[in-house]
């Protein structure tokens, strides 16, 4: 009796921690999906072409980029053109402009979307700006670089992909970690 | 030879201790049970003013009463304190008094325990109800707490909302813990999983709920203290993170937490209604097997709470169906419920007055449910007035008038004397008409687009809200009486026999009323299998 009630509270105090950590577990699991599915607009990391792809010119796709500051970042943030017609398939780039009109020097980091979110995954960064973070002293400006390709495997039904930028203000996060090291 | 045979009443204290020291130390299963409904009750007050500050406010458009940062905190609390301070302890309070009378064991496996996850929870509250008076007011991003409201740009009190949701996990999985060891270790020799009251059933399966998604909320504000106070971005999208991983991570907890808030009732009222319909319980096969359906498919339909973040198609259809699967297994049981009801000779005491309203306006809560499933409806529905209407049907007039249907139903068994019938179902007809008033109006005005958790309104929506907020005060005032029947109650009355009521089957009914300290020492003979 008393032993089994040790052996049955402790598998189920078991149960408890195993599903703590299943909570954290969760964390990895979304991220791994969002990456398969494309789902939330997630892009992947920088592209490395396993092989060169087949330039489709029968078709076109029209890139549009948008740039949108997070609430409280003062820095000015656009695209150099909002959209771009574009052959699958083919290398293509252009620049987005940051510039920080406060008189300190900032940190920002710009988030990439794609929407529709189906097509997140055709859509390949060679080089972007996004995947670093970008410090400009105050009153400094940059025109910051993205070359793209966008996959001929791209399903015939999108003809237009949305590129969508937004701009975070880092700068305490990257002061306390310097601070820390 | 003359044999001294000494007696040892010394050694047998059956009684409980006098004075306060009794209720800090006791390991007594019904006076930890009381301990509960006492505190729930406290809770449910203090809640109910909160919402009624809510109401006051929305008697009329415009900003009359409160500052609006004062509104959210008061939503938020009001939520957050219904939840985990007055519908999961009253639970878990009836589960201590029952459980045990109900399966023929002494106490609860592991007393000890049941004494520390019982005084967890006055330190959890007083933590949480504090914030009220702190610098930057208290939480104020909803019961939900959705990062980055509650992340980035929280009160800086949140960190005590965050231990405060700690320590009502960890009482609420010791609580669960001991609930599971007693139903599976200690049940009278020879009753079977199958023999057991639909009570004890429905609070096993509610129990491995809680141990399975209380940690997972546990580690959802552990991120979130992470990312508030060590520099981590689970939850912010500058760091990388994401704030609609929060929304599932959340909601994994969330939708089984809501059937852990009605599962116990289901058991209730699958006591009651047979009992005042003087019939056995239609299907109990169906109604375990439908439990545990509910159960298993509460963990598979997180994501209907966020169809509007943005899901690809495929992930709404899915959620769409499974969500409106678990219509099945619940339709299974109000359908039992009627047909035991059906040519029963019923008669209507206040518990199956709340129990046959349970059915009816849980059915209604049920129904406003199945719609906003509907995913391109959802969109319409999705944070309106709508919502409120649907969960709060489900809560008030399912959760706790279940609750109050058990204290009625059981009080003569506790307390040793029968309620004041006409008091009771004066407090019944309040509490229906009360509550109808307050929440049916909220489905029209959140159709017609009034969006929740604001302080103000457009002007269209004034003469429901008006309705609502008389309706809120009926219903909030009418439990004064439900606190004054219960001590009238405790303190006097017509004595109960043993069996209470006649046709009441179980265990419970079998020992005197009031129910001893010390009950079934020695197991109980069962009497004849009862199906």
């Amino acid at each position: 009796m008393k032993e089994a009630t040790t052996f049955a509270t402790a598998k189920l105090l078991a149960v408890a921690v195993a599903m703590f950590a299943f909570g954290f577990a969760l964390v990895p699991l979304y991220e791994i999906y969002c990456q398969v599915t494309g789902a939330n607009g997630k892009t992947g990391d920088q592209y490395q072409a396993t092989e060169q792809l087949v330039i489709d010119e029968s078709r076109e796709v029209t890139v549009q980029f948008l740039a949108n500051n997070n609430a409280n970042m003062p820095w000015q943030f656009r695209p150099s053109v909002r959209t771009m017609k574009v052959v699958p398939g083919k290398m293509y780039e252009t620049t987005f402009f940051a510039g920080n009109i406060t008189r300190d020097s900032m940190v920002g980091q710009a988030v990439p979307s794609v929407a529709p979110f189906h097509a997140a995954e055709y859509f390949h960064k060679t080089e972007c700006f996004c995947f670093e973070q970008q410090e400009l002293a105050g009153g400094d400006q940059i025109d910051m670089p993205l070359r793209f390709i966008v996959d001929p495997q791209l399903p015939e039904t999108v003809k237009t992909l949305t590129l969508s930028y937004t701009l975070f203000d880092v700068t305490e996060a990257v002061r306390a970690s310097v601070a820390a090291e | 030879m003359s044999a001294v045979i000494e007696n040892h009443h010394d050694d047998h204290h059956h009684g409980p201790d006098k004075g306060i020291m009794r209720w800090v130390l006791t390991t007594n299963h019904k006076d930890i049970g009381s301990l509960y409904l006492w505190f729930s009750f406290a809770m449910f007050l203090v809640g109910g003013c909160m919402a009624l500050v809510i109401r006051a406010e929305l008697f009329q458009p415009g900003l009359q009463l409160v500052a609006p940062e004062f509104f959210n905190q008061m939503t938020t609390m009001h939520g957050l304190i219904m939840v985990f301070g007055a519908v999961m302890p009253a639970f878990v309070g009836l589960a201590n008094w029952l459980v045990p009378m109900m399966i023929g064991a002494p106490d609860m496996a592991l007393p000890r325990m049941n004494n520390y996850s019982f005084w967890i929870l006055p330190f959890a509250f007083g933590m949480l109800i504090s914030t009220l008076f702190m610098e930057g007011g208290a939480p104020n991003f909803g019961w939900t707490f959705y990062a980055p409201l509650s992340t980035e740009y929280a009160p800086p009190s949140v960190t005590y909302f965050i231990f405060a949701v700690h320590l009502m996990g960890i009482s609420s999985i010791m609580g669960s813990i001991n609930v599971i060891v007693t139903i599976l270790n200690m049940r009278a020799p020879g009753m079977r999983l199958m023999d057991m009251p639909l009570f004890v059933w429905t609070w096993l399966i509610t129990a491995y709920l809680l141990i399975a998604v209380m940690p997972v909320l546990a580690g959802v504000v552990t991120m979130m203290l992470m990312d508030i106070h060590f520099g981590t971005a689970f939850f912010s999208a500058a760091g990388g993170g994401d704030p609609v991983l929060f929304q599932h991570v959340f909601w994994f907890f969330g939708h089984p937490e809501v059937y852990i808030m009605i599962l116990p009732a289901f058991g209730i009222v699958s006591a009651i209604i047979p009992t005042f319909a003087r019939k056995k319980l239609f299907g109990y096969d169906s109604m375990v097997y439908a439990t545990a359906s509910i159960a298993f498919l509460s963990f598979i339909v997180w994501a209907h709470h966020m169809f509007t973040v943005g899901m690809p198609i495929a992930g709404e259809l899915y959620f769409m169906y499974a969500t409106m699967l678990i219509a099945v297994p619940t339709g299974v049981k109000v359908f039992n419920w009627i047909a035991t009801m059906w040519k029963g000779s019923m008669t209507f005491e206040t518990p199956m007055l709340f129990a046959i309203a349970f059915v009816i306006l849980f059915t209604i809560g049920g129904f406003s449910g199945l719609m906003l499933s509907i995913v391109p409806a959802d969109f319409q529905y999705h944070d309106t007035y709508f919502v409120v209407a649907h969960f709060h049907y489900v809560l008030v007039p399912g959760s706790i008038f279940s609750i109050m249907a058990a204290a009625y139903y059981w009080l003569p068994k506790w307390t040793g004397n029968m309620y004041d019938e006409t008091l009771g179902k004066t407090h019944f007809w309040l509490s229906f008409v009360g509550v109808n008033v307050t929440f049916f109006p909220q489905h029209f005005i959140g159709l017609a687009g009034m969006p929740r958790r604001y302080p103000d309104y457009a002007l269209q929506f004034a003469d429901w809200n008006m309705v609502s907020s008389v309706g809120a005060y009926i219903f909030g005032f009418s439990q004064l009486l439900f606190l004054f029947i219960v001590i009238k109650t405790i303190r006097g009355g017509k004595k109960a026999t043993d069996e209470v009521w006649d046709g009441a089957e179980g265990l419970e009914w079998t020992i005197p009323s009031p129910a001893p300290y010390h009950t079934f020492s020695t197991p109980p003979a069962l009497p004849a299998r009862a199906h």
